[in-house]
Formats: structure tokens, C-alpha cells, sequence
């Protein structure tokens, strides 16, 4: 029940937002943070709960019986971890759109708690159908979003970002349907069931396919090569609040579905198919690096450094050892601070200055020196500084992934060398150098206020915790994941055998 | 044969709507008056479905050899039927101030409904063509209605005529197709196809006469190649008029091609499959490529039934080749979230048009968010159902056409789908996006200064339709799946 509230929570509290604009146009913040903080407290109450199996806190009900569909969440150590994750960043992006967000903030808080209600029931949806409904549901609040408080050309990225994810959405579905009536053919009914579904064996053409239309769904969430074009677009052109959300929350959906669903559900297609899935990968890493020190305007920038460390992620999936997995959750967790954070930092430089544009810019340490000195916190972590998360998720991530691929991962490896090479480059156009003007109003060019560095700090802590004691993450996905290899290793048996 | 007063109980519906055309004409003859005309036919309306809904546990008989009554049919008579009082009540503001007689709208609009009534109710081609023709006459002259009128918007008078051209050629092919068939048979009974012999089938005129009625019925429900009428014609008539043409008019005829395909086992022939699905790809690529060039809404949503109708026809393939009923289940879902969604997407520019102005341009439609939000957003619901985006009931029934498409295979006409709405999306956002934007000119907010009581409560109530059913949908797919048997 728990599970329904913290989603019914989020719906409920962004109606409220919507409703009370007409009273006071500051109600909206202040009910939206009160409604995530709200969920976010309530998630602490899954930390203790102890279940028989890996999963912690179940909810089912009947939903459509024509179809054997039924409401069916769960969550596990794996799902609430990607749930604390949502509700801190969801805290995050309400805090960089407090004063942002002037137009119609009724409106806009609705869609962003929305938006957060969708990933809370993708994260912990276990009926398939329940989960691309779900999928299907943070869409258009995103786009809302993008749509409305967008820079110059948000229609168009707005417009990217929902025929991408909607398309290859599409493609899931079918998929999602091949399975159910493959379970009707072997199992003799119609279940969306995932427990059920993972007792489906689809072999051969078959499931390749269908492991393909779940794959290219869930990899241009990610992204990855080459379905990642939207995302540079939509980063560039959504309002900060927005970036928070999409790069820290919504990218995480696309690999948890890769751990969660593709690999598990297909474990004979998918170790066919890693060898390309980590090229990808490792193409991803070192291609996105490259174009992302090729860019001028500071938010495309950080969205193609994004698409090279999600390449880390992907590697580590397919790779599918016990390190690997970990590797990529705490990448999936730390990304999904320090993106978060260096897209505030380059909104927040937007917001005081009004353009993105990095030659524009430059000595703004003297100016700004809390601001430099944060950038500077966040840069290094991203290009995975020991003592810090992303150190600890990539580290493990090639470790593991050595062990499945050697060649591809000391391609990969190389993605490191080229992160530091564009993150110090971040910093000396913009802050270090002559500090000149470049025909932009710098009046309004204040350094941090103490609102943004409280929640600077919260990033910083949550990041120098994974970074020096690890442990505390790697615990509660640990279970999940070990089950998961044992499973997808028994299915590969089963069908070895029958093979023989 | 005679006619027994229990049949005659059976075909109520029809009855009732008769008698409300019949009471409308009189209560003109004695005296013009707007308001009673409409109350009359919405009431008669009302009375029909519920007449409809009331006889539909447990019956399933044959009335004349014409008309079957059985719940599949009394459960469309009565979705149509309240399509058509919401069509009623949608229209009465719109031509409140038409400077011509307005009354006679009203019986045209029930008379169209005794048509499309017959039409779902009938497994015989005499009352096919019967109904179709009652549906189309009248139709023509709701297209037409505000010809005289000095001040009116559009034309239409040339979307009338161009309608009654070309829906009487179509006629003419549907009659001479008719007509091979019963060459060969003896019979017009729907079921009379199946008598036919291997070798009377090897001669060719039967599968001719298939293709001829696969043609006309193809014009009616305006699918490529036999679709060149429906932009001009859907922007030429009064709004009003072709909110009835494209939902009524479409899911009526839809149903007796079920009903023809499934009883006659048409598609066992060879090559009629291969037609249908030809057509599906053609309609799904041109109407959704064609709407992309649209600046009028109207046209656009004309071009977006071309490609829906597309949709419904893989689940009519996909009946062929799947055990059981998951075809007919999925064409019927489909159909009533069709229905709800053009009637709300209809109705919202009807509501913000009148009889001398016309808000059909998608610039119309800018910053309505901010003018009308109640308005806008029930509009965006209908449209992202229409682009089938979950928590819609577009969504289940895609859902359901897919479901139909996997089972049965059919992976090219599944990729069509996949395409066609991926550019679908495309337009339908473009209405949103335009919506959202700030108004340009002050004058654009005095747009509809009265919007009437009874077409805000036709529109919410199509809302909660829409999201009733997109969020649990289990009662009406219960219920589907029931008189699904009956086809």
C-alpha cells in the first residue's frame, strides 16, 4: 500500500499546485516541496521493512482481468534506491526552479510532480503493462515542460524528445505483447505478469527480436549511440528544474529497464547480443566525449558528457557480472547527482547572464568564487576522482566488464582520459583566465545564493559518501542484483541442456 | 412474412427515432420554435438509447430477414444514439444564429440516426444499402444546411455536392458489386456467400462483386485511394454536421463491414486480404503524411480518420487469422474510443465556431490555454488520445489493435502502425504546442464571449469518458468482449 501512496502522493500534491495558483502564485513551490519531501520521508519507511524474498513492499490488485493485467507494484533494494534518488532530486529541481520558474508556476510544478509520479511507478511497476503505462505517462509532462518554459528553440527539442521516446515506446509495446501471448501459447493464459513472463523461453530469431524492441526502447532513454541525438536538444532547450529531472531521473529509467527487464527476460538473446551492445557502449563513452568538447553552448556540453558516462552503465549491464551491476547502479546513482548538479551550476551561470555560450565567458572565478569553487567540486567528480561516486561506479563497472570483454573496456577506458580533458576545459573557458566581457549584461552576475549552496552541499555529501564508503549502496542493491545473475544463469542452463 | 407486435417491440430504437423525426416535423408544421425542435430531438435521442440499452440483455433474434437485433447491434444503436444527442446538443449553439430556418437541422440529424441505426442492425444487403442511403440523404443535407444563409463561413455547397457525387458513385459500385453477388447466389443475406460452391467462386464474378462492395464501403469510410472527398467536404460543412460525418457516420458503416466480413467469411476468398491490408498501409501512410501539410484543423482531423481507419482495418485482418474473438473485440474498443475522441475533439472546435465564423486555422487555436484552460485542456486530452498516449482510452484501444496485430502476426502492418503514429504525433502536437503559446492579438480573446451550459457539459462528459476508460477500462472490455460473440 505503501507503493500506491508514495505515487498517489505526487498526483495528488501536483493537482494541489495546479489548483492553488489562483490564491497566492507562491503557494505552488511551497506545496510542491512539501508533497516531495512528504514522499520522500514516506520512501525512509521501505528502508526498514524486511521481506520474505528481495522485495520489500508489494501491492496487488486486479486492473484489466481480460488481459490478465493486473496493478501490480513492488519494490526491492534496487527500486528504492532509484526512489530516494527521484524524491532528493526531485527536492533539487523544485529548489532550482524557486525563483526560476515565474510563469504560470501552478502549471508548472503540476507537470513536474507528475513527472515524478510516472518514474516512482516505472520504478516500481511489475506488470509490464503497468510499467509502459507508466513509461508512457512521464512523457508528456516532461514535454509540457520543455514546451512551455523552454529557451529559443523548445519546440523543437520538446517535439524530438517525445517522437523519440514515443516511437521506440511503441516498439517496446509490441514487444511487451509478443511476450504475453508467447506465455499464453506456453503457459496456456495471458499474463503481463513479470514473474510469470520470466518463465517464458523465446528463443532463437524470436527473441532477438523482441529483446531488440526492448533494447532500442530503453537505450534511447539511456542514451546511447545512435538513438541519442534527442537528448543534447532537450537538455539545451529545457528550463534548469527540467534538465534536473531529465538527466538525473528520467536517464536512470532507460538502464534500470535494461537490468530490470531486457537482460533478465531474455538472458540467451541478450548474452548473443552483448558483444554489440558493449561496442556501442564503448563507442558511446569515447564519440560523446569527443563531441562534447566541440561544443560551444555549456549545456549541450554537460548533456553529451551524460550520453559518455550512461556508456559506462551500459557496459557494466552487459556485461552481466556481480561488479559490473554494481558498478553501473552507483554510476546510475552518482551521474544522476553530479549531471544534476553541473546542470544547475550551468542554468543557474543562464539565469544570471542570460546566454549559454561558453566563449562568451570567462574569468568569472573573482566574480563568483563560491560558484567556482563548487564547479570545480562537481567537474572533478565527474571525471571520476577517487574518493567521489562516479570513481567508485566506473571503477567497478570496467573491472567487471574486463572480465566479460577485454578489448572493448580498455577501448572504454579511454573515456576517462577524455573526461578529464573537457571537464578542466569547462572550467578554464568559463572560469579561470582574464575575466572580459563579452557583450552580455553581467549585472545580475551574484555568486551562490545560500538557498542553491544548501542543496550544492546535499549533492556534495551524497557524493563524497558514495565515494568513501560505498558500502551503504552497494548493500541494498547486492541481493537484487546476485538474484538476478542466478536466475538469467539458471534460464542459460535450462536451455543449454535442452539444447543437448 | 408477417410482423408480429414482439418484433416490432424488438426494433424499438428505430421506432423511437422515427417518431422523434416524425414529432419534430409536426411541432415545426405548427410553429417554428428552435428551443422545442432541439429539446424534442435530444429528448427522442435520449429515449432511443436507453430504449437500446433496456432490450439488449438476452436478445438475439432475427426481425424480418432484414434487421438482427442482438446485443452487438442494440449496444452500437445506443453509442450511436448518444453520439448523436451530443452532436444534438453541440450543434444547437452553433446555429443558434443562422439567419434561415434552423428547425429543420434537427429532423435531418434524427433521420441520419434512424439510417445509422439500421445500418449497425443489419445482416442482409437490402437494409445495408437502406440504411447507408437514409444516412447519406440526410447527411447531405446537414452538410448543406447553412447554404442560404448570407453570412455563413464556408461552403457548403460545394462540400455538399461534392459529397452527393461522389457518395452516389460509391453507391453505384456497392449496388452493381450487390448485384454480382446475387447473380451468383439467388439471395441477399450476407450469409448467402458461404453457400457458394468452390467452383461458381473459380468464375471470378463473386470475388469481383466482393471488391466492387470492398470499394464502396471504402469511399464511405474515406480510405486511401477513395479519399479525396473527405478534407474538402469535412471543411466545407458546417462544423456541427461534420463532427456527425466523422463519427456516426464512419463507426456505422465500420460496423456492418464487421458484421459483412465475419457472416459472409469474405476474407477466406482469395486476395480480399491482401486488398484490406493494402488499404490499411495506404490509409495509415496517407493520411498521416497528408495531415502533416494541413494549416486547417478540420482537414487535419480529416487526414487523421483517414489513418485511423486505416488502424481499425488491421484489426479486421488480423480477425481472419486469430482463434476466438480478439479481432471483433478490438475493432468494437476501437471504435468507441474513436467515437469519444473525434465527438470531444469535434465538438471543442465546434464550441468555439458559430455559423458565421468558423475557428478552423490552427493560429485560431493559439494561446487557448491561457483564455480557455478548461477548454484547452480538454482538448489536448482528445488529441494526445488520438495520438494514443496512456491514461486516454485511445491508448487502451491501440493497445487492443496491437494486441490483435501481435496475435495474428502481422509484422509489416504493425511497422505501418509504429510509423503512422510516430508522425501522427507529430501534427497532433503541433495543436498542443500552438495552444500553449501566448496569444498574439488581444481581439483573439474575445473568441467565443458565450459558450453555452449544455456543450461544457457534453465535453467534460466525453472527458471523463476518455479517462474513465483510459484508466480502467475493464467494465466496457467486459462488455465488449460479451456481445463480441454475437457477430
Amino acid at each position: 500500500m505503501i507503493l500506491v501512496t508514495l505515487i498517489a502522493v505526487l498526483f495528488v500534491g501536483g493537482l494541489a499546485c495546479w489548483l492553488s495558483e489562483r490564491f497566492n502564485p507562491d503557494l505552488p513551490r511551497l506545496i510542491a516541496l512539501l508533497t516531495v519531501l512528504l514522499d520522500f520521508a514516506l520512501m525512509f519507511s521501505l528502508l526498514g521493512a524486511e521481506g520474505t524474498s528481495t522485495w520489500v513492499a508489494v501491492f496487488e490488485a486486479p486492473w484489466i482481468s481480460r488481459f490478465g493485467i493486473s496493478f501490480y507494484l513492488a519494490a526491492d533494494g534496487l527500486s528504492v534506491l532509484l526512489l530516494m534518488l527521484t524524491a532528493f532530486l526531485g527536492v533539487v529541481a523544485i529548489g532550482a526552479a524557486w525563483d526560476e520558474v515565474q510563469e504560470r508556476p501552478g502549471f508548472f510544478y503540476f507537470n513536474l510532480l507528475w513527472t515524478l509520479a510516472g518514474v516512482v511507478g516505472v520504478f516500481t511497476a511489475l506488470d509490464l503493462f503497468l510499467f509502459f503505462f507508466f513509461w508512457e505517462v512521464m512523457l508528456i509532462p516532461m514535454y509540457l515542460i520543455i514546451a512551455i518554459w523552454g529557451h529559443e528553440n523548445k519546440n523543437y527539442a520538446a517535439m524530438k524528445f517525445f517522437i523519440f521516446t514515443q516511437v521506440t515506446g511503441m516498439m517496446m509495446l509490441v514487444s511487451i505483447l509478443v511476450l504475453a501471448y508467447f506465455h499464453y501459447l506456453q503457459l496456456g493464459s495471458l499474463s503481463f505478469n513479470y514473474h510469470d513472463l520470466l518463465n517464458v523461453s523465446l528463443t532463437g530469431e524470436m527473441g532477438m527480436w523482441v529483446m531488440l524492441g526492448f533494447f532500442i526502447s530503453f537505450s534511447t532513454k539511456l542514451p546511447s549511440m545512435p538513438f541519442h541525438s534527442w537528448l543534447p536538444d532537450a537538455h539545451s532547450q529545457a528550463p534548469t528544474a527540467g534538465s534536473v529531472i531529465l538527466a538525473g531521473v528520467l536517464l536512470k529509467t532507460g538502464a534500470y529497464g535494461l537490468i530490470r527487464f531486457a537482460v533478465p527476460l531474455f538472458p540467451e538473446a541478450s548474452m548473443a547480443f552483448a558483444p554489440v551492445a558493449m561496442t556501442l557502449a564503448a563507442v558511446s563513452i569515447l564519440y560523446c566525449a569527443k563531441v562534447a568538447f566541440a561544443q560551444d553552448d555549456i549545456k549541450r556540453l554537460i548533456a553529451y558528457t551524460s550520453v559518455s558516462h550512461m556508456g559506462f552503465v551500459t557496459l557494466g549491464i552487459y556485461a552481466w557480472n556481480e561488479q559490473a551491476l554494481q558498478g553501473a547502479v552507483m554510476t546510475m546513482l552518482a551521474h544522476g547527482l553530479s549531471a544534476a548538479a553541473l546542470f544547475m551550476l550551468a542554468g543557474g551561470l543562464q539565469h544570471r547572464i542570460h546566454t549559454r555560450n561558453m566563449p562568451d565567458m570567462g574569468g568569472f572565478w573573482p566574480k563568483v568564487p563560491k560558484m567556482t569553487a563548487v564547479a570545480i567540486f562537481f567537474s572533478v567528480a565527474a571525471l571520476g576522482m577517487p574518493g567521489l561516486g562516479n570513481f567508485i561506479g566506473e571503477f567497478l563497472a570496467l573491472i567487471g566488464a574486463f572480465q566479460a570483454n577485454v578489448t572493448l573496456t580498455v577501448v572504454a577506458a579511454f573515456g576517462l582520459i577524455l573526461a578529464s580533458v573537457y571537464s578542466l576545459w569547462v572550467l578554464q573557458k568559463v572560469f579561470q583566465g582574464e575575466y572580459n566581457n563579452r557583450g552580455f549584461d553581467d549585472s545580475h552576475l551574484t555568486d551562490l545564493s545560500r538557498r542553491e549552496m544548501l542543496y550544492f552541499a546535499a549533492m556534495m555529501i551524497g557524493l563524497v559518501w558514495m565515494g568513501l564508503y560505498p558500502q551503504t549502496f552497494l548493500s541494498m542493491s547486492e541481493p537484487v542484483l546476485a538474484q538476478l545473475l542466478s536466475e538469467s544463469a539458471q534460464t542459460l542452463v535450462t536451455s543449454l541442456e535442452g539444447g543437448l | 412474412m408477417t410482423i408480429t407486435i414482439a418484433d416490432l417491440f424488438l426494433i424499438l430504437p428505430v421506432l423511437v427515432l422515427t417518431g422523434t423525426a416524425v414529432l419534430a416535423m409536426s411541432a415545426v408544421a405548427v410553429g417554428r420554435n428552435y428551443p422545442v425542435t432541439a429539446f424534442i430531438t435530444v429528448a427522442g435521442l435520449l429515449l432511443a438509447a436507453l430504449s437500446a440499452v433496456t432490450l439488449m440483455p438476452g436478445t438475439n433474434q432475427q426481425v424480418t430477414p432484414l434487421l438482427i437485433v442482438d446485443p452487438y447491434s442494440l449496444f452500437f444503436a445506443a453509442v450511436i444514439c448518444l453520439s448523436a444527442m451530443f452532436i444534438a446538443v453541440l450543434s444547437y449553439p452553433y446555429l443558434e444564429g443562422l439567419d434561415d430556418d434552423r428547425e429543420e437541422y434537427f429532423l435531418l440529424l434524427g433521420v441520419a440516426t434512424v439510417g445509422a441505426v439500421v445500418l449497425v442492425s443489419s445482416n442482409h444487403f437490402v437494409s445495408a444499402l437502406l440504411g447507408l442511403e437514409t444516412l447519406s440523404m440526410s447527411l447531405y443535407g446537414m452538410v448543406a444546411y447553412t447554404v442560404h444563409s448570407q453570412k455563413a463561413d464556408k461552403y457548403p455547397l460545394e462540400a455538399s455536392v461534392k459529397y452527393l457525387v461522389l457518395s452516389a458513385a460509391a453507391s453505384g459500385f456497392l449496388l452493381f458489386g450487390m448485384a454480382l453477388i446475387y447473380g451468383q447466389t439467388g439471395t441477399l443475406a450476407f450469409a448467402s456467400l458461404t453457400d457458394l460452391s468452390e467452383s461458381s467462386l473459380g468464375n471470378g464474378f463473386s470475388v469481383v462483386g466482393l471488391l466492387l462492395i470492398t470499394a464502396g464501403l471504402a469511399f464511405k469510410l474515406s480510405l486511401a485511394p477513395f479519399h479525396m472527398w473527405t478534407p474538402d467536404v469535412y471543411e466545407g460543412a458546417p462544423m456541427p454536421a461534420t463532427t456527425y460525418l466523422a463519427t456516426i457516420g464512419k463507426a456505422a458503416v465500420f460496423v456492418v463491414l464487421l458484421r459483412f466480413v465475419e457472416i459472409s467469411e469474405a476474407l477466406a476468398l482469395a486476395g480480399i486480404l491482401t486488398v484490406l491490408s493494402f488499404l490499411a498501409v495506404l490509409s495509415i501512410l496517407a493520411g498521416n503524411l497528408l495531415a502533416l501539410l494541413q494549416q486547417n484543423v478540420k482537414r487535419l482531423l480529416a487526414y487523421s480518420s483517414i489513418a485511423h481507419m486505416g488502424y481499425l482495418l488491421i484489426a479486421v485482418v488480423a480477425s481472419y487469422y486469430v482463434e476466438g474473438r480478439v479481432g471483433i473485440e478490438a475493432i468494437s474498443f476501437y471504435l468507441v474510443a474513436y467515437i469519444i475522441m473525434s465527438l470531444g475533439a469535434f465538438g471543442v472546435t465546434s464550441m468555439v465556431s458559430r455559423s458565421d465564423c468558423e475557428r478552423d486555422t490552427i493560429d485560431d487555436y493559439r494561446g487557448l490555454f491561457w483564455r480557455q484552460p478548461l477548454l484547452a485542456a480538454v482538448f489536448t486530452a482528445m488529441l494526445l488520445s488520438l495520438a494514443g498516449i496512456p491514461l486516454t482510452v485511445g491508448f487502451i484501444g491501440k493497445f487492443y489493435l496491437f494486441f490483435a496485430g501481435v496475435e495474428a502476426a502481422l509484422w509489416p502492418l504493425l511497422a505501418a502502425l509504429i510509423v503512422g503514429s510516430g508522425i501522427g504525433l507529430y501534427y497532433y502536437l503541433r495543436i498542443i504546442y500552438r495552444m500553449l503559446e501566448p496569444a498574439v492579438s488581444p481581439d483573439q480573446s474575445t473568441m467565443s464571449p458565450e459558450l453555452s451550459f449544455g456543450s461544457y457539459g457534453v465535453v467534460l462528459c466525453l472527458s471523463l469518458l476518455l479517462l474513465g476508460l483510459g484508466i480502467y477500462p475493464a467494465p466496457v472490455i467486459d462488455l465488449i468482449e460479451a456481445i463480441s460473440t454475437y457477430v
